[in-house]
């Protein structure tokens, strides 16, 4: 007990560094019943950072996404956001939170507006009631259906009324629970075009199965899978160290066997995959190596009177890297 | 909570239930004072408060049914949960809206005296009583059909058990009366809900059965709020 105070009071500095982390989560373990549905959940988010939270199906995506928000608790390990423990003070730390859960929380005999005044209310909200949910409305785009009945909405505009909900108050942390499900391609487009701006201002985590989404839109990316963390990165270095291979695409005319083991023989070089003629005596070879091979590759032909038509380094994908990884876990998973 | 209240009282309305509700209760309520005040000719009305007895035993699981139920079914609890409000405030809330409507059924014995006063002089200290008592027998009630209901997600499901609950422990002396084991006609007597709420009706108001019904009224609302934080452990 006695250290608690020492940490916060002898060190007044070290409080700022802490309020800029806006979303801490530490070693979150969380059993149902007997099935582990978290190992060992830890990541932290500073402010204006936009998670993505990747995984197949049952990785624990929306439980760590409820326990986040305070809707379930863990057997082990704590969340804080902006510094404020979710169960030591729930009231304060939820004021906080924008959630979207995995089923937008929806009364069905409400319409819209009314559904929205009440959630604006139920979260204490100390705004402007009508212009706030007006404004937000129009973010969204569901203003055109505000008197309607919840009952009677589409799946889509049920996404969109969950989302506006979890905007009121304007909270500084968006916890959005695969928010594009059920839209259609342009308010995609445009939802992730909301969040993308909303990620200026606030810290967002959001979970999709779509690789694509999270590398438009965020900055960071967390990969789980059986409930552990398998990739941890930024969105835009995932793609370049995600894998310790480098791997080159080259169109080359000549003897198909010999430009084979020309490629096979150049030092660094892993594996050569023969993919085809492509053109009247022009081959397609894929090449595996260690590091970047292009120089010694270019000298080895340059000795031959075999061209080098195109050579093009192929940048792994994240979906690549993604089932990689996901893939790869479960591999050694079944082995063990 | 306000707002959670003002939700849950405006969604009976926008359901066939409340009106369902109110309807049967003042269907019932109006035989039993035709009968007993306008056929047989009496002027008090305590034999109608002590048929209504059964009524309020399958009315107020209606009331209930989809307090929590309904929540968990349709994830809504899940915003009620993750907003900045205490567990207790959402059982409190939705304690007061049940009663709240049930208290509306109880207008109907207001309607009846106003009634009955063209005709005769009733006891309107008799009727005040007698809508107090059943007002805290119902809070009792409530209590229970709320934890019922916070234990499953059907509303059908909630409203069956909280009937068979309601009758069982009502008409728990009748049915010990039968066995001669003192100690389990004592503890039965101790908590038999229709012979405390008979004294009511007949004007005996007693400390000790309002206590009776307060304590029961909390101890299911705390169970209750035990419920919903438990889930989450789940
Ligand atoms: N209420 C529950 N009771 C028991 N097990 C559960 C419950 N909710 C989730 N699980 C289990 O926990 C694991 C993680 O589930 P979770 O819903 O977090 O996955 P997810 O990553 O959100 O999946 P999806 O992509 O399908 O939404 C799964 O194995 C699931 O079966
Ligand atoms: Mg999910």
């Amino acid at each position: 007990m006695s250290n608690i105070p020492n940490s916060s009071f002898l060190i007044p500095n070290l409080k700022k560094e802490v309020y800029f982390i806006m979303i801490e989560v530490k070693d979150l373990t969380k059993y149902y019943v007997k099935n582990k549905a978290l190992d060992h959940v830890s990541f932290s988010l500073k402010e204006g950072e936009i998670l993505g939270f990747l995984g197949p199906n049952g990785a624990g995506k929306s439980t760590t996404m409820n326990i986040i928000t305070g809707y379930l608790s863990s057997d082990s390990g704590s969340v804080k956001i902006d510094g404020i423990d979710i169960l030591e003070e729930p009231k304060e730390a939820k004021k906080r939170i924008g959630y979207l859960p995995e089923q937008p929380p929806l009364y069905n005999d409400m319409t819209v507006q009314k559904y929205l005044e009440f959630m604006f209310k139920l979260k204490k909200v100390r705004l402007p009631m009508k212009e706030h949910i007006n404004s937000i409305c129009e973010q969204v785009k569901i203003s055109d259906v505000k008197e309607k009945i919840i009952k009677h909405l589409s799946k889509g505009y049920r996404q969109r009324v969950g989302l506006a909900q979890a905007l009121l108050g304007d909270p500084p942390v968006l916890i959005l629970d695969e928010p594009t499900v059920g839209l259609d391609p342009i308010q995609i487009v445009e939802i992730r075009r909301l969040i993308r701006d909303l990620g200026k201002q606030h810290t967002v985590i959001l979970s999709s199965h779509l690789l694509s989404e999270v590398q438009a839109v965020c900055d960071k990316i967390l990969i789980i899978n059986h409930g552990k963390i398998v990739a941890d990165e930024l969105t835009s270095s995932i793609t370049q160290t995600g894998s310790s291979t480098v791997s080159l695409e080259l169109i080359i005319e000549g003897r198909r066997q010999t430009v084979h083991s020309i490629l096979q023989k150049v030092d660094g070089v892993i594996k050569v995959t023969d993919k085809g003629e492509c053109e009247r005596g022009c081959y397609e070879f894929r090449v595996d190596s260690r590091r970047d091979v292009r120089r010694l590759i270019f000298r080895a032909f340059a000795k031959t009177d075999f061209s080098i038509l195109s050579m093009r380094p192929v940048e792994q994908s994240l979906e690549d890297i993604y089932l990689d990884i996901i893939t790869g876990k479960s591999d050694t998973e079944e082995a063990s | 909570m306000s707002a959670i209240f003002k939700r849950e009282f405006g969604s009976y309305f926008s359901s066939p239930v409340g009106y369902a509700v109110l309807a049967a209760y003042m269907f019932f309520s109006g035989i039993f004072f035709y009968v007993q005040c306008l056929f047989l000719g009496s002027s008090s009305m305590t034999m109608v408060f002590q048929q209504m007895f059964f009524i309020v035993l399958f009315v107020i699981p209606l009331i209930t049914m989809r307090t929590f139920s309904e929540e968990k079914r349709q994830k809504t609890e899940q915003a009620l949960l993750t907003a900045p409000v205490g567990v207790p405030s959402i059982v409190g809330a939705k304690f007061l809206s049940s009663l709240a409507m049930f208290a509306l059924c109880l207008c109907s014995y207001l309607i009846e005296g106003i009634a009955l006063s063209f005709m005769t002089q009733p006891d309107w200290s008799v009727i005040i009583g007698n809508v107090f008592a059943m007002a805290i027998l119902g809070s009792s009630f409530i209590a229970m059909g709320l934890f019922i209901s916070s234990l499953t997600e059907s509303a059908i499901v909630a409203a069956i058990v909280s009937f068979v609950l309601n009758v069982l422990i009502s008409i728990m002396d009748t049915i010990s009366g039968t066995v001669s084991w003192d100690v389990l006609t004592g503890i039965t007597n101790a908590i038999s809900f229709q012979k405390k709420y008979n004294n009511f009706s007949l004007g005996l108001i007693s400390l000790s059965d309002v206590v009776f019904f307060v304590s029961v009224t909390f101890i299911f609302l705390f169970l209750t709020d035990r419920v919903i934080e438990r889930r989450r452990w789940a």
